[in-house]
């Protein structure tokens, strides 16, 4: 079978969202407060990538 | 002099008594991902932790992902192991079907890798928010 080809990022948005879905669910009590908290999870995941991504970058120059 | 005594209250802690249910719920839960919701007609949040587990799970099985088997070696590989045990009865099916490769030979098979564990690690989560619907601890 062929493998699954994902990019960095698209193997980090899969990973941001899944994580996020579940830590919104279980962290929260009511269904706008896990919308809410799942978002933000989300929000830092993806951000903590991209800064960590242009950190890389300068380090690397 | 009158001496003023501070009486601290202290706060009401509200104990949750451990059931049968509650333990049942636990078990279904580590066995299949989502499970531990369904029992307690908790339909569609069972439903979204399901899908985002197997996702990740799948995902990682198909970026030909490293399992773990049991093992007594390199501490990061019993972690491994007890990260992929975590995700129960995928982590059965996984062993007897043979899923899953025994090294990690590409960049993107070692984000499977991690996609595997951190599946089982969330199924963890999963199963004690189920746990906390039924002892009543959540709403």
């Amino acid at each position: 079978m062929k493998p699954l080809e994902l990019s960095h990022f698209s193997a980090v948005l899969i990973f941001a969202v899944c994580a996020s879905v579940v830590f919104g669910i279980s962290q929260r009590n009511t269904p706008r407060e896990m919308v809410r908290y799942g978002l933000k999870c989300f929000v830092w995941f993806l951000g903590g990538v991209i800064a960590a991504g242009w950190f890389m970058w300068l380090l690397k120059r | 002099m009158a001496t003023i005594e501070k009486t601290k209250q202290a706060p009401e802690t509200q104990r949750y008594p451990l059931t049968t249910f509650s333990i049942i719920v636990l078990a279904l839960g580590w066995l299949v991902p989502g499970l531990g919701h369904y029992v307690q007609r908790r339909y569609v949040r069972g439903a979204l932790i399901q899908a985002s587990i197997l996702t990740l799970f799948f995902c990682g099985l198909a970026m030909q992902g490293k399992v773990y088997t049991s093992n007594f070696g390199n501490l990061l590989d019993i972690l491994g192991f007890l990260g992929n045990v975590c995700i129960g009865g995928l982590y059965l099916l996984t062993r007897s079907f043979d899923w899953g490769q025994g090294a990690v030979q590409r960049a993107v098979a070692d984000y499977g890798t991690k996609y595997i564990v951190v599946a089982g690690l969330l199924n963890i989560v999963a199963m004690i928010d189920a746990y906390h619907i039924a002892i009543g601890k959540k709403k």
